[in-house]
């Protein structure tokens, strides 16, 4: 589960930070995610392993802020399937080790989970501004594979943007606050 | 020499004759050396492979791969034997541990030489490996005639991040240089390989490459690239799939024309005749795959 206090705790200091240089780039900005993961009627249905990234306008990886997987199971043998989620393990996941501080997490129900990336700590908090991509990868095993990119501005807050999956995915917001 | 022993004599050059030179014998015949999966993660990674000569790819119809040859190289650079091998009817299998982080080669790399000379006023041949060779032909024989060949047959799994330690050349036949990683493929980009032929680039050379699954499609698919004076060329894997390249080098005397032959058909042996001139050969075969983007 995620550790949601600290996260809370987080958020606050970034708002007040923001709140006293209102002139400066707000930098130190969070970026809001909802990720619906799809209630699917199958006949085995397993949680689907998850992806979410950061990417560049160049589609080099800036980023991973999640990696929703078995951590907890045996022998570590949920670290089999990471590389189902093959564009960001192309792109990243094979260059990490596992788990990750800070960004494993176990594999999540489905319904809306909504997530909070704080730009002050962690993979953000050197993140250029600019134009980016969030990328919800998923893959589900005995199911399909899908990424879904969401655009967003990193330095300003801004509207929140929304893309849908066809299958694996379902509806991803992203808002910089 | 008793009959049974004359008989070993013959039979076992043969041998290992068949077996080296089958994945490279006719264009139909096609040796691969197929993985369950080429990019794995995590330290619990295995792959199982099947190896075969076959007409379509990679449907076991012909015959199996031997293993005897078929080696791992590990990230490392060290030897790792295959586990778990069996050879039926029309293929082999066997496992592979993926102990370490890093890029596998799992291959053979086999070299043989088809002699003819003149002894006693009678011609000799000779066909097996340099070191046989070495036991059984007289230096300095005469009229020696050699048609050397170096074949290779593999493919590459990588866990974790991929490795290049696999790929540093031997300087031995025609061996593929990545540039792009081969374990790094996706269906509609550009990949770009080398090819060395004893250690020099090996300029315009013919490499074919042919995806599976050929049963279900009208048309087999092979297309043809040609390597540029360094020995480079670039390919475009039009569909996620696993793909079967090869390329073969030939100068001077092939052995398969008039007169090649080692003896008579039926097992009766025929007397002996020359090889026409020296020759040698180079074949490379690897196995790749292309990922859905």
């Amino acid at each position: 589960m995620k550790r949601s206090p600290p996260k809370l705790s987080l958020s606050l200091l970034t708002f007040s930070a923001l709140g006293a240089g209102a002139a400066t780039p707000a930098l130190a900005a969070d970026l809001n995610v909802t990720v619906e993961v799809p209630r699917l009627t199958v006949a085995e249905y397993h949680k689907p392993y998850v992806a979410i990234w950061v990417e560049a306008p160049d589609a080099s990886t800036a980023a991973t802020l999640a990696v929703w997987y078995d951590a907890d199971s045996k022998e570590n043998h949920g670290t089999k399937w990471l590389k189902d989620m093959r564009q960001w393990w192309r792109k990243a996941g094979r260059a990490m080790s596992f788990p990750a501080d800070g960004i494993s997490g176990a594999t999540r129900a489905p319904g809306p989970q909504k997530l909070v990336f704080s730009g002050a700590k962690g993979p953000l908090k050197d993140l250029k501004p600019g134009q980016y991509n969030l990328v919800v990868e998923a893959a589900r095993e005995v199911g399909g594979h899908e990424a879904v990119r969401v655009p967003f501005t990193w330095g300003k807050p801004g509207a929140p943007a929304t893309a849908k999956g066809t299958a694996e995915v379902g509806a991803v917001t992203v808002a910089v606050k | 020499m008793t009959f049974k022993k004359r008989l070993l004599a013959v039979a076992a050059p043969l041998a290992i004759g068949v077996a080296l030179f089958l994945p490279s014998a006719a264009s139909a015949h096609r040796g691969w050396i197929v993985p369950s999966f080429t990019v794995l993660s995590g330290d619990g990674a295995w792959v199982t492979l099947d190896a075969a000569i076959s007409n379509e790819l990679f449907y076991a119809d012909h015959n199996p791969m031997r293993l005897d040859a078929v080696v791992v190289t590990a990230p490392d650079g060290s030897v790792d034997k295959i586990q778990n091998a069996l050879t039926g009817k029309y293929r082999s299998t066997f496992d592979v541990q993926l102990a370490k982080p890093g890029t596998y080669r799992i291959g053979s790399a086999t070299s043989s030489i088809m002699a003819s000379w003149t002894q006693d006023g009678q011609v000799k041949r000779f066909r097996g490996t340099p070191e046989e060779f070495a036991k059984q032909v007289p230096a300095g024989a005469a009229d020696l005639k050699t048609i050397k060949s170096f074949n290779r047959n593999e493919t590459f799994v990588t866990r974790d991040a991929p490795t290049t330690t696999v790929f540093a050349p031997t300087g031995k036949g025609l061996e593929l240089v990545p540039v792009t990683h081969p374990n790094d493929l996706v269906a509609g980009e550009a990949a770009t390989f080398k090819f060395l032929l004893d250690g020099k680039p090996a300029a315009d050379l013919d490499v074919t490459l042919a995806p599976g699954n050929s049963r279900y499609r009208a048309t087999p698919g092979d297309f043809k690239v040609k390597t540029g004076a360094d020995g480079s060329f670039k390919v475009t894997f039009p569909e996620a799939g696993m793909y079967w390249l090869n390329a073969v080098v030939r100068t001077g005397e092939t052995g398969r024309g008039p007169g090649g032959g080692m003896g008579g058909p039926g097992g009766a042996p025929a007397p002996a005749t020359p090889l026409a001139g020296d020759g040698m050969s180079a074949s490379y075969t690897a196995t790749l795959e292309a990922l859905r983007p």
